[in-house]
């Protein structure tokens, strides 16, 4: 069974048709891409598995169950972690505390707990931090652990994201253009990390990106938008010669060529 | 067990200090001097607790006034109704009282938590400034309530049964053992995991949510905490000055509390406190000048935004001025 299916999914903004229509599955343990140009409507997508927006039709089914009308928080405890397009770390707290902040399951005691400082207390809070430290050490930040998040680099921001969704202990990754910005060596470190995260980590990953090298390198499927459509879906060899995916980035081919699309 | 033994000793050694000073204040200082000590110490309360919700949260309360009307007068109320019962079982003796007093100012806290959580949930389910708009609602309309309502002596105020209004329970012990306790509790959890959430929450709230983070339970549990804390520094506000008044809870003691906390620095307990202390000698620095209050407010807030954006600790506690931060890591143990 896949782990997580899209059926007809529509979101629509006023006059806009954001996603249309968009189905399709994810199996487990697989490195699915998502892309198209920009405002085909990926990111949208995102939010609407996460359940920051509520489509308008469809259904969208983590192993089976519907997620519809669940808030982010529950459907982030579910097991679908993200990380953002334009960075989304809390700024002006520690690298640690960052991922800290994502190990609700870890953490049992209660504000009582907190507030006098009992044993159950110290407990989750020590579990916590040495979870945390783990994550930052496999994203090579753990030397930072106690620096302002703000402060960071660009790139150890990025991974600073995927370290703090890794947290929720999730099943599904989402991860928005993890690739922006970076320079080719980065990209390719960030090409290992994923497959790290499946291989070692058996996470199942979306991976919505503009960088073709990464995208082509990392995917076992790739799903194609555009204007909110499924255009095509396919393996990395198929999708760099489909005719719809080259008109919808390059746009309009050859007239002799036209009656094809 | 040797850990609630140590923290028994220090319970102990921390009342007895205060204790001590108390004393010292009571010989050293003139009456209005001490009233002075126990309006600051209220103010502390105040701040650290609106701190929490307008700090750490990052929701803007503006209608604190109002959470302090509800203890007060609470308290105030449940102060009269128990101090009979109290007499008959305990006798007329301090340990009497301070029962009452003690039982009374809980009530209040309670009231206050629960209005908190009235006004909270529906605002706080929100994201933006709505709770800004419904608290400074809530000020007022609690004010007018307590300006009518006949059981607690309308516009007059209420003053007890007793000719002589309220007892005056409230004394340097007492306010400063509750400053003591609610700082320490407050400082517990800003630095917990629940701290650190509603801080996320202050910092991204989209982020938070996708991070699991139950968002609006947090922010409605941090608001009632605050609404509480402001219930205490009600309680023991009515308790030093014979009755409570409506107009002692207008809009213009909700602009105090905020201005504690910028001052001191929103976000930093200590600058809370800090903020607290300044308010209460400012405001009788300036009683002669008390209509243009407000004015000097406003010119002081302005100055402060421009000369010091942050405060005058920023987001930084007190001990961690002088090292680099690290704040609540949590990584190495937090004592």
């Amino acid at each position: 069974m896949s782990l997580l299916e899209l059926r007809g999914v529509d979101k629509i903004f006023g006059g806009l048709h954001a996603v249309r229509g968009v189905s399709f599955a994810v199996e487990k343990g697989s490195i699915f891409g998502l892309i198209g140009p920009n405002g085909a409507g990926k990111t949208t997508l995102f939010n609407v598995i996460t359940g920051v927006y509520r489509p308008e039709h469809g259904e969208i089914l983590l192993a089976g169950k519907d997620l519809a009308g669940l808030r982010p928080a529950r459907i982030a405890a579910r097991g679908v972690a993200r990380t953002f397009q334009n960075i989304r770390i809390f700024r002006s707290m520690t690298v640690a505390e960052n991922v800290m902040v994502a190990g609700h399951h870890l953490h049992s005691a209660s504000i009582a707990d907190a507030m006098l400082r009992t044993r159950r207390y110290e407990q989750d809070e020590r579990a916590l931090g040495k979870r945390a430290h783990e994550l930052l050490e496999i994203f090579g930040l753990s030397h930072l652990a106690q620096e302002v998040a703000g402060s960071l680099p660009y790139g150890s921001q990025r991974r600073l994201e995927i370290a703090r969704a890794l947290m929720l202990s999730p099943e599904l990754l989402l991860l928005d253009e993890p690739a922006a910005g970076m320079n080719s060596q980065e990209a390719r470190t960030l090409n290992e990390q994923i497959r790290f995260l499946r291989d070692k980590l058996g996470l199942t990953v979306i991976l919505v990106e503009h960088n073709m090298a990464v995208i082509m390198k990392v995917c076992e499927t790739i799903h194609v938008v555009d204007h909110g459509e499924t255009i095509a879906q396919g393996n990395p060899a198929e999708i760099k010669v489909n005719p719809a995916v080259l008109a919808a980035y390059l746009g309009q081919e050859e007239p002799n060529n036209q009656a094809r699309s | 067990m040797k850990r609630t033994l140590l923290r028994a000793a220090i319970f102990v050694a921390v009342l007895l200090v205060i204790y001590g000073l108390g004393v010292a204040c009571e010989a050293g200082f003139t009456e209005y001097v001490q009233r002075i000590v126990l309006l600051a110490g209220i103010n502390v309360i105040l701040a650290v607790g609106l701190n929490l919700i307008n700090g750490t949260t990052g929701q803007f309360s503006i209608g604190h006034a109002g959470f302090m009307a509800v203890g007060a007068y609470g308290a105030a109320y449940v102060g009269v109704q128990l101090a009979p019962v109290a007499h008959r079982a305990l006798g007329t003796g301090a340990v009497s009282n301070a029962f009452s007093f003690n039982l009374a100012l809980l009530a209040g806290a309670l009231f206050a938590g629960l209005s908190g959580l009235i006004v909270g949930l529906p605002s706080l389910r929100l994201r933006g400034d709505y709770l800004a708009v419904v608290t400074l609602g809530f000020g007022e309309i609690i004010r007018i309530l307590f300006n009518n309502a006949t059981f607690l002596g309308a516009a007059t105020g209420y003053f007890g049964d007793d000719p002589s209004g309220l007892p005056a329970y409230t004394t340097f012990f007492w306010v400063y053992a509750w400053v003591a306790l609610i700082v320490v509790l407050i400082h517990n959890l800003t630095f917990s995991q629940t701290g650190r959430s509603l801080t996320a929450i202050r910092e991204d709230e989209i982020a938070a949510e996708a991070m699991a983070t139950p968002t609006t339970r947090l922010k409605v549990t941090a608001f009632a905490i605050s609404a509480a804390t402001a219930g205490i520094a009600g309680g023991l506000f009515a308790h030093m000055q014979a009755g409570v008044r409506p107009e002692d809870f207008r809009f213009e003691k909700s602009i105090d509390m905020i201005v504690m906390i910028i001052v001191g620095g929103l976000g930093s307990i200590s600058g809370a406190i800090l903020g607290g202390i300044f308010v209460a000698v400012s405001l009788e620095l300036m009683r002669d000048l008390q209509q243009y209050r407000l004015v000097l407010y406003a010119l002081l807030l302005i100055v402060i935004m421009i000369v010091r954006p942050q405060g005058l600790l920023g987001r930084r506690e007190l001990y961690q001025l002088f090292r680099k931060r690290k704040a609540g890591s949590g990584l190495e143990s937090s004592r």
